[in-house]
């Protein structure tokens, strides 16, 4: 638990110490600060349904920034040595670091609390759906980390981590679009791995565990398959 | 402390490491010696479990590297080649990273990084981001990460490159130090290094080891004849032949002296100290002597003797 932490603590450190993470969010919040601006100050409606479908896709590129440095960095560095050489396993080492990139990419989230606040301020949302929203942007946001972190952890090169992670979580939001020509059972296996169709109910304020399991699920399969890479590589 | 028997490590084709053997007591200092790409620095990945090895046997602690890694690995500090530190950490922030990877015991923390920061000199650097810091105070930051814990075994892999010449004699001397309470390997492909820290050398050379001993007896095996260095005032002619004619003289070249004196390189059979003669005939002759010593074989020759001279890789 303690060594969970120490990465974890290591990660936010040095996430936070790095130029990388502040252009990234400022970058993003100008751009959701725009959709808000636009889509709240056009529809005059006090909800958020449509800005977080906008966070969504912004997601896809933003989440493989956040998660690219987690292995490719310590790889290129030869960090790594010396974290493959310490008494710690590779599942202690994949969750902390899997924690420090959620816990990063929880504070750009929360930056966007100002949303609701300015929602709350000057009209009357329905307050379930903000929060099954927020909740729907932070599991699938943990799930394209893991994602993220599993593409870092099979190259040593940063650029090459964002990219295959962006391809990731592309193809998690775009899965359904093969299902009717699919068809059949295996079409509706693609439809239920589409995280956009689970993201959607987030969004409109239907709270399923099903889409609640799944997201942790997506995270736990991308994790296992990080400590797989890792251990794999090593050969 | 260490068994190793019969490694093997390849890579994709390349034979990194072939049939290496070899055992560590504990309290030695062993320094692994060898050119670039010998396989020194595959060798100490295997060791520390970083590596797997393709074949063979790694015991370290009585521990089985494969089969028990994580208790190796708490035996075990370890520096690798590049030093691994974090650019945007604090020394502190990184000193303290090491220790909660291990698990000392959070009381004791304070006090380990005090004493690693000590024994490193870096002491008043711990608010220092490393990114910040030069090649040789990274170098020592890496060391005192794997002092931390005090570790039973530390595993050096050319630690003093890139220190400048006063850095390094501190850090031979730390390694002396250090090496009261522990077992210490260290690799190095500088030779007066190892000859001055180890008290046994393994010189690997294309991922074998082709000897193992301590540098005495390394060079009673390899120089099979005594070499002594003689200086002179004396006509070199006459002093080349009187020099001759002592007995037990194998050969004697003669070196380059200052005008008037008269230098030689002498060899003579094992066993025989010539320099007694030598002192005699001097004397009788009245050539002052300006220089009279035994030449010790040093590890560059034994190293070009056992490996083939200019038989690196390319």
């Amino acid at each position: 638990m303690r060594r969970i932490w120490a990465v974890c603590r290591k990660e936010l450190l040095c996430t936070f110490a790095s130029p990388v993470f502040y252009i990234v969010a400022a970058v993003n919040l100008f751009l959701f600060g725009v959709f808000f601006y636009v889509i709240v100050g056009s529809s005059r409606e006090a909800h958020l349904r449509y800005v977080f479908h906008n966070i969504a896709v912004t997601l896809l590129f933003t989440s493989p920034m956040i998660t690219m440095r987690l292995f490719a960095e310590e790889r290129k560095l030869g960090t790594f040595e010396l974290l493959m050489t310490s008494p710690i396993t590779l599942a202690e080492l994949v969750i902390g670091k899997l924690l420090g990139a959620v816990l990063t990419f929880g504070v750009l989230i929360a930056l966007t609390l100002e949303f609701p606040v300015l929602l709350v301020s000057f009209g009357r949302p329905d307050l379930g759906p903000l929060l099954t929203g927020y909740l729907g942007i932070i599991l699938m946001g943990t799930a394209f980390m893991s994602a993220g972190m599993f593409a870092s952890s099979l190259t040593d090169n940063q650029i090459v981590a964002v990219v295959i992670g962006f391809g990731i979580a592309l193809l998690l939001f775009i899965i359904s679009w093969f299902s009717p020509q699919v068809g059949g059972p295996l079409g509706d296996f693609l439809e239920g791995m589409s995280i956009s169709s689970r993201f959607e109910n987030f969004a409109r304020g239907v709270l399923d565990t099903g889409d609640v399991v799944f997201c942790l699920s997506l995270t736990g399969i991308f994790a296992f398959l990080t400590v797989r890479s890792l251990d794999w590589r090593r050969w | 402390m260490i068994e190793v028997e019969g490694l093997r490590k390849i890579f994709g084709t390349t034979v990194a490491l072939d049939e290496v053997s070899f055992r560590v007591e504990r309290g030695e200092i062993v320094g692994l010696l060898g050119p670039n790409g010998a396989g020194k620095t595959t060798m100490m990945r295997v060791l520390t479990g970083y590596l797997p090895p393709t074949a063979g046997r790694v015991r370290v602690g009585g521990h089985d590297v494969g089969e028990e890694p994580i208790e190796v690995r708490r035996l075990i500090g370890y520096l690798p080649e590049t030093v691994p530190v974090y650019a945007e950490l604090t020394v502190r922030d990184y000193l303290k990273f090491a220790a909660d990877l291990r698990e000392l015991p959070r009381i004791d923390v304070p006090d380990r990084m005090a004493v690693a920061m000590r024994q490193t000199g870096i002491s008043d650097i711990g608010h220092r981001v490393i990114g910040h810091l030069s090649k040789g105070y990274r170098q020592r930051v890496g060391l005192a990460q794997a002092l931390l814990h005090s570790p039973e075994l530390l595993i050096l892999d050319e630690p003093t490159v890139g220190l400048d010449p006063s850095q390094v004699v501190e850090i031979r001397s730390l390694i002396k130090e250090l090496a009261t309470h522990r077992t210490v390997i260290l690799s190095s492909h500088i030779l007066s290094e190892i000859s001055q820290i180890c008290t046994r050398v393994i010189v690997i050379h294309r991922g074998r080891i082709v000897a193992i001993d301590t540098q005495e007896d390394l060079e009673r095996k390899l120089k099979g004849a005594e070499h002594v260095f003689v200086q002179l005032r004396a006509p070199a002619n006459e002093a080349l032949e009187a020099i001759r004619a002592l007995p037990g003289i194998r050969s004697v070249a003669p070196a380059e002296a200052a005008a008037g004196t008269a230098a030689f390189s002498i060899e003579c059979e094992l066993g025989r100290d010539v320099r007694e003669d030598l002192s005699r005939l001097a004397l009788d002759r009245h050539w002052p002597i300006l220089d009279l010593r035994s030449v010790a074989m040093s590890l560059e020759d034994m190293f070009l003797k056992l490996t083939g001279a200019g038989a690196d890789p390319a």
